[in-house]
């Protein structure tokens, strides 16, 4: 083997660093990272549904504090967004949340993660059919009782596979959580794997953490597409079997 | 105009009276006045275009007329002020597309409103529900989706929703006009049975026949303009103006 190649090789796949970080790495950081991930992915989620709400309505000062939050949002680097709220908050004396790392950190996520999924949300709002809003106003429910209740709903299923996308991003920026600062116990995958080469000298470590990210990654993915194809598939699957025939017997009632 | 206690032994369920609509630069209605007393049938009729369903839909204010006045009980609907919510929980609406919510069961569709607007309970919304299931013969569809009923059977929930809510006024907007043939005598029967148990109701239809045999009254819709209006008899059967004549050859 070339030398080079087996310097590499070396460097990031030395199957005894990989299997000595592994137990680390699956025992507190999988579950740190899970938590800060689920964590974004629920805030953000909220976020950007919210935001979506606003980005559709015809009230201009709705919409306008809105856009100029996606702007900013989306167009700042995570990294910069982390350390703005991480450090910055604190620094200005808002210490919201105490002096542990994983709330600001959920919570920069949340902002940069609502602002990617609201414009998602809102084209999916938009993709429902007009008739929809004027037959839940027509019964007498409110614009926002609409909108929650008949619109929102339909729009958010309609864009699932579009929100994977975002899932796993948060997924892999919820390692940007090592800048503010971990206690030895909230590392997550990335921190155990970056100290970990630190102490080795050799980056098989990140190696090791990667798989983990790809064993969230990967099954989150074809969740995600597997609750949209039961979404879409449910309704036609159960027409085919059980509702069929007295679909047929009915159709014929009526044709007489 | 006003409508005054005094002279009227009855108030028109609906009063559309001096009714402008402008889309931008296009006028859609020109001045329309309407009256419809409580228990009537009454049928809009006349060409795509005339301006008839953007009437309809001024009566639940789901369009805003440009100018003049929509009485629904002697209560202007259109002034400032109306909580137009709950107008709109008296005024049933049934849809050309239906308009039921996919993502919930046809129960569901009919308790949404009685639960969220009437605040039911959901036991007293259930059962409601499954009453006006039966008036338009569906019982048996209670945990079905939308689209897993027919159009037909679709466009009865839509009914039965709108009924639910015991309106006083039903309005129909072509309802049966995205149906297949062999369903539009489905949705007609029960629209039948609504005018038969004297339900006021405004029919938006090209169903000449249900127009002829069901309305009480009938009005003719041409450029925005109400041309001509009457009892079916004389508007199918002696019509008077060159543009209700010349309509009533093209779809007769």
């Amino acid at each position: 083997m070339p030398t080079g190649l087996h310097n590499f090789f070396h460097t990031f796949f030395d199957l005894h660093q990989i299997a000595n970080v592994m137990p680390d790495l699956l025992r507190d950081g999988l579950l740190n990272t899970l938590m800060i991930s689920a964590a974004a992915i629920i805030c953000g989620t909220t976020i950007g549904i919210v935001l979506a709400t606003l980005l559709v309505s015809r009230r201009w000062y709705l919409r306008a504090p809105a856009r100029v939050y996606v702007d900013i949002f989306r167009g700042l680097p995570i990294i910069v967004t982390v350390m703005m709220v991480g450090l910055g908050l604190p620094i200005a004396g808002l210490h919201f949340f105490g002096r542990n790392s994983y709330p600001y950190a959920v919570f920069a996520l949340a902002l940069v993660s609502g602002a990617y999924m609201s414009e998602i949300f809102r084209s999916g709002i938009q993709s429902v059919d007009r008739g929809q809003m004027e037959a839940a106003r027509s019964l007498g429910l409110s614009y926002l009782g609409a909108m929650r209740l008949v619109i929102v709903p339909q729009g958010v299923r309609r864009v699932l596979p579009a929100l994977t996308n975002q899932f796993v991003a948060m997924v892999k920026d919820s390692s940007l959580v090592y800048l503010l600062g971990l206690l030895a116990s909230q590392r997550e995958l990335f921190s155990i794997a970056k100290d970990t080469t630190f102490e080795t000298g050799n980056l098989s470590a990140l190696t090791a953490a990667g798989l983990v990210y790809l064993a969230i990654t990967i099954p989150l993915t074809h969740a995600v597409n597997a609750l949209d194809r039961r979404m879409r598939e449910g309704g036609a699957v159960r027409l085919a079997t059980t509702a069929g025939a007295p679909l047929q017997l009915l159709g014929a009632q009526e044709g007489r | 105009m006003t409508v005054s206690l005094e002279t009227s032994t009855q108030i028109p369920a609906v009063a559309v009276v001096g009714l402008w609509k402008k889309f931008g630069e296009h006028t859609v209605l020109k001045g329309v006045d309407l009256q419809v007393e409580r228990g009537r049938t009454v049928c809009l009729i006349g060409a795509s275009g005339s301006g008839k369903s953007t009437l309809l839909r001024c009566m639940n204010m789901l369009e805003a007329p440009t100018s003049g006045s929509v009485f629904l009980d002697g209560l202007d609907i259109t002034g400032r002020g109306v909580d137009i919510d709950a107008v709109r929980s008296h005024v049933g609406m049934v849809f050309q597309q239906f308009n039921l919510f996919p993502h919930m069961t046809v129960l569901r569709n009919i308790t949404l409103a009685l639960r969220k607007v009437r605040g039911m309970a959901a036991g007293q919304a259930e059962e409601v529900a499954r009453a006006r299931l039966a008036d338009v013969g569906l019982s048996e569809y209670v945990k079905h989706r939308p689209g897993q009923l027919s159009g037909g059977q679709q466009q009865r929930v839509a009914i039965a929703r709108a009924l639910a809510m015991e309106p006083k006024v039903m309005l129909f907007d072509e309802p049966t006009s995205a149906l297949d043939p062999e369903l539009v005598k489905g949705v007609l029967d029960i629209m039948r049975q609504l005018a038969a148990r004297d339900m006021t109701m405004i029919v938006v239809t090209h169903e000449m026949g249900f127009a002829r045999e069901v309305a009480d009254h009938v009005a003719f819709l041409d450029q925005g303009i109400l041309v001509e209006q009457g009892p079916p008899s004389a508007v199918f059967g002696a019509p008077r103006s060159e543009r209700l004549q010349a309509f009533l050859s093209q779809v007769l």
